[in-house]
């Protein structure tokens, strides 16, 4: 049982934490406050081969694996989670399903301008009327000749007004229930397809999330991804992977949070001491980081078994499940620890507790994970 | 080499456009305290062509003048000048030779040593004869400034140290000193033109960042307005820093964004802090309580600021700044004379 | 073009602390990095092999552990990488130092040699002039700029207050300035790539030609006689009944005692 990070990893995480401390949390507020997405930093992102780290070269990624991709998703998250998610998005539910269900024309057609950072990808599944409720797809996809026509709405969809390439799930078969819906990949060119309001958000203020629309959107033959009627596996299985890098995001949030209260608590004082010498504030800290670090083992195991080709499903869920929670429970600490400060935007951790609640919802409720869980029991 | 055969404490005089640098003066005052120690006699070695007030080397301490005067070492090149140099070395044999840390002598002085195979010591902060052992030792910092080391160089001559401006102090002046000036006459051929200058270009550096900055003088609410800024700057000035603030300077408009320093402005670590007016709430003390010296000056005794200050004066800062400026033109003027 | 970077891996000296109570140098816990100087000089020869096509190989002197900031370099984009360890380099200083580097250059192929001005942890810009004066090729010091211009190079050379605008011929050796440039950072691939495409030659005292005796601790003109911190940092003192001139006063004074004036 290896716990080791391998060397290469070892230098990645010093890439990592210098382009997160110069890039990433330089802008974090203001893309937080301004509620704009981070633009700069993904052109950066793109420039140094972040984009593709899990595909292979032939495909334009860099080689790695996935552990190390989720590594990176972890420490820009610790600075901000909006960054955090739109990698994820990208690289998990974009990228990923081209990868591991599509053609050979597909991926180098697709996959390579993805994973070697010239475009950038996103993921349509939720609707208005299926959310959790995921197989009640109301976008249609009727066969006509050499192309399908869709029609149909998605919504919350991570990255839209930037992506160029859409994974798209609509129905096919409507008779046939889940079986009868199909993944596409839309450009975002294609003639009738549009992208619609942004959400105004809670948190991951910065990440741009949108309605898409099709309107009698032209999608050729070619791109279907698999075959017809395997959209909902297809969707599932990506999902499985997305779970490991919002499980990553959400525990780089909660470790973003605890390094920024440390710090804090050393430097305020309060009855003639620093507030780090009171036991209460030791304890708590000690609850956060053990809670951070059993969500890292979680992470790091589904991440484990995904590159090593064991199943990953059940893996992936808990990770998610403890990690957005502890992240939840981490950042509301935090901002306690930092008392009336920590309510205020001086300080970055009110946003970090803001962010921490999508991920107990997207990619799956935290219901839908307990439920993933125990069917895997029972 | 026999160490026996060499005597004589050696300044390299720099000059730019004619004139003498005050770097080098300052390093005639230290090299007479050595020689004196040493019994032996202080040189300055000049390169350049007509440069102006020869004789003040003789004023401040030299012994003997060694001048190269030649069209073809006007300005600064590293073989010619290194040339010149080993030429001086092989002929006197001195026992020890000074160099300013400056852009030239932190490029003549290792490729001179490196040509007559000897040591060096750079950016020495102190210099001194050993009572006991006679051994020259160079004091310099180390570690990005984290420590001091003492060297000796025991077999190798000259004992070769390049000293930084500011640190030593020029003689008294001595207008009654008998002045040997010697000619040096080095022929510079055209392989000894191992690069070509194509263009001289003197100008003042740019503005500079806070973060860049090894001076700060920083204002807070306290400073009271923004035309009392300018006393700040004037005290940057005098000190070689610039002016930042805290936040609540930036947030009435007295101040612009880019020079915040703090928990939403930037993060400094100067040499030197001087925080005028400035509370010290939390938020202010995470952008600067890594700076190396933090001066505080606060009407408030009970500003927080002075738990993380090395040195808190209680007071006005309307008059202690320009009292502050004056004290500083006055020390400079000591050293100067 | 051939240029050969020399590089040094250096303790993050900004991140060095002082024990508070004994006043010593706490050294665990202090990354270890490439020297920014040298950084930027890399970043220099980067751009020239994007520019020009030239082949960069990273050299440094030190111990095993070095290696990470060789497979940096590579990662970064060089193409080769040399350490040169053996404990009989240990000790050294300038001399032995550039010395020894100058014998390994010796053996190889080069157009252009750049170090960077100075390490921050010895803090001497005395390496690459003497690297170049055992070389006899000429060097320029504190380039912030380097453009090739058909066989030769136009430097941009910074004095205190302005510049040259120098060309020199090649071989040469130029020493960077960290103001030069923002070196890039590694690419993603690039460190798959730095261990598993690339590899780091290791050389010792016995692929050079030289004595153990000219190098190292006794091939150094120069030796330290002892070494100290500054001391412990004292708490602060407040002075409260002063009127203006006698705290600009002792203002100046304490300033004075610090060495910051």
């Amino acid at each position: 049982m290896n716990f080791n990070i391998t060397k290469e990893q070892i230098l990645l995480q010093q890439l990592y934490r210098e382009f997160t401390e110069r890039e990433v949390k330089t802008i974090a507020a203001e893309v937080d406050e301004e509620e704009r997405f981070p633009i700069e930093t993904v052109e950066k992102m793109q420039k140094y081969g972040m984009m593709g780290i899990q595909f292979p070269k032939k495909y334009g990624g860099a080689g790695g694996d996935n552990a190390s991709y989720i590594m990176l998703v972890e420490e820009v998250s610790k600075a901000c989670g909006t960054t955090g998610v739109v990698l994820s998005a990208h690289a998990s539910l974009c990228a990923a399903p081209i990868y591991e269900f599509g053609t050979e024309e597909q991926k180098q057609k697709y996959l390579v301008p993805l994973a070697s950072g010239k475009k950038l990808g996103a993921f349509g599944l939720t609707e208005p009327n299926a959310g959790t409720d995921a197989a009640g797809q109301q976008t249609k996809a009727v066969l006509n000749g050499d192309h399908y026509i869709l029609n149909g709405s998605k919504i919350f969809i991570t990255n839209a007004s930037y992506a160029d390439t859409f994974i798209v799930m609509a129905m096919t078969d409507k008779s046939v229930g889940t079986k009868g819906i199909s993944a596409f990949i839309v450009e975002k060119d294609f003639e009738g397809f549009s992208i619609g309001k942004k959400e105004l958000k809670l948190g991951i203020r910065g990440s741009a999330t949108c309605e898409l629309i099709f309107d009698n959107v032209k999608v050729p033959k070619e791109n279907l991804l698999g075959k017809e009627g395997k959209g909902f596996s297809i969707a599932m299985k990506t999902l499985d992977g997305g779970r490991i890098g919002i499980a990553a995001q959400a525990l780089g949030i909660a470790q973003g949070a605890i390094d920024e209260t440390v710090k804090y608590v050393k430097e305020r004082k309060q009855f003639g001491k620093s507030i780090s010498k009171f036991q209460n504030t030791q304890f708590m800290l000690a609850d956060m980081q053990t809670n951070a670090d059993a969500a890292r083992l979680l992470v790091y195991k589904a991440a484990f078994n995904k590159d090593n080709g064991l199943p990953y499903s059940y893996e992936a869920a808990m990770a998610k499940l403890f990690a957005s929670e502890a992240a939840m429970k981490i950042t509301t600490q935090a901002v306690q620890l930092h008392g009336g400060y920590g309510y205020t935007r001086e300080y970055p951790v009110e946003r970090m507790m803001r962010d921490a609640k999508i991920t107990e919802i997207y990619e799956g409720t935290s219901e839908v994970q307990r439920m993933v869980i125990s069917a895997h029991m029972l | 080499m026999k160490k026996e055969d060499y005597s004589g404490v050696f300044v390299f005089i720099e000059q730019k456009d004619q004139k003498i640098q005050n770097v080098s003066v300052e390093l005639l005052g230290k090299a007479q305290e050595l020689a004196k120690d040493l019994g032996q006699e202080v040189t300055a070695v000049l390169v350049g062509h007509d440069v102006e007030h020869v004789e003040r080397l003789g004023h401040y301490g030299a012994d003997n003048i060694l001048y190269a005067n030649q069209k073809d070492l006007d300005v600064y090149m590293t073989e010619p000048y290194t040339k010149v140099l080993t030429e001086v070395i092989n002929n006197k044999k001195p026992e020890i030779f000074l160099f300013g840390a400056t852009a030239i002598g932190r490029d003549l002085a290792p490729r001179l040593a490196g040509r007559v195979f000897t040591g060096l010591t750079a950016d020495c902060t102190s210099l001194e004869i050993s009572a006991e052992t006679k051994d020259f030792l160079m004091t310099r910092p180390a570690f990005g400034g984290n420590i001091m080391a003492t060297i000796i160089c025991p077999d190798h001559r000259p004992q070769m140290a390049t000293v930084r401006p500011g640190v030593m102090k020029k003689s008294e002046i001595d207008t009654t000193k008998d002045i040997k000036i010697e000619s040096i006459d080095v022929q510079i051929n055209q392989e000894d033109m191992t690069y070509e200058i194509l263009e001289v270009v003197n100008e003042k550096t740019e503005k500079m960042d806070i973060q860049e900055a090894h001076v700060l003088i920083s204002g807070g609410r306290g400073v009271g307005n923004p035309e009392n800024f300018g006393k700040l700057d004037d005290l940057a000035h005098e000190l070689g820093g610039i002016v930042s603030s805290s936040r609540a300077a930036v947030d009435v408009g007295w101040m612009p964004k880019e020079v915040q320093v703090g928990q939403t402005g930037k993060t400094v670590r100067p040499n030197l802090y001087i925080a005028c007016g400035i509370s010290g709430a939390i938020q202010h003390l995470a952008g600067m309580e890594e700076s190396d010296f933090i001066v505080a000056i606060n009407k408030d005794e009970t500003a927080p600021i002075f738990e993380t200050a090395d040195l808190g004066v209680v007071g006005d800062l309307n008059k202690i700044i320009p009292a502050l400026i004056e004290e500083l033109k006055v020390a400079k003027e000591v050293k100067n004379q | 073009m051939k240029i050969v970077v020399c590089i040094k891996q250096v303790p993050d000296t900004n991140e060095v602390r002082l024990d508070p109570i004994t006043g010593t140098l706490i050294r665990d816990g202090v990354p270890s990095i490439i020297n920014p100087d040298d950084k930027s000089g890399l970043e220099a020869a980067l751009v020239l092999k994007d520019k020009h096509g030239a082949h960069v190989t990273v050299l440094t002197m030190g111990p095993p552990q070095a290696d990470l900031a060789l497979r940096e370099a590579l990662a970064m984009g060089a193409d080769e990488a040399i350490l040169l360890t053996d404990r009989a380099f240990a000790g050294a200083d300038t001399w032995a130092t550039s010395l020894t580097l100058a014998k390994a250059l010796e053996k190889m192929e080069y157009d252009l040699i750049v170090t960077g001005r100075q390490a921050i942890d010895g803090d001497t810009a005395q390496v690459g002039p003497e690297i170049a004066e055992h070389l006899k090729i000429p060097h320029i010091s504190y380039a912030k700029d380097i453009q090739k211009e058909d066989d030769g190079l136009i430097i941009k050379r910074m004095f205190e207050e302005g510049y040259h605008l120098i060309r020199v011929k090649m071989p040469c050796l130029i020493t960077a300035l960290s103001e030069m440039n923002s070196p890039r950072y590694m690419n993603v691939a690039g460190v798959f790539d730095a261990y598993r495409e690339k590899e780091v030659k290791i050389l010792s005292i016995a692929d050079l030609n030289i004595d153990k005796d000219e190098i190292g601790l006794k091939g150094s003109p120069t030796k330290v006689k002892k070494s100290f911190t500054k001391g412990a940092k004292t708490a602060g003192k407040l002075y409260k009944d002063l009127d203006e001139k006698e705290a600009a006063k002792m203002i100046v004074e304490k300033l004075q005692e610090k060495f910051i004036i």
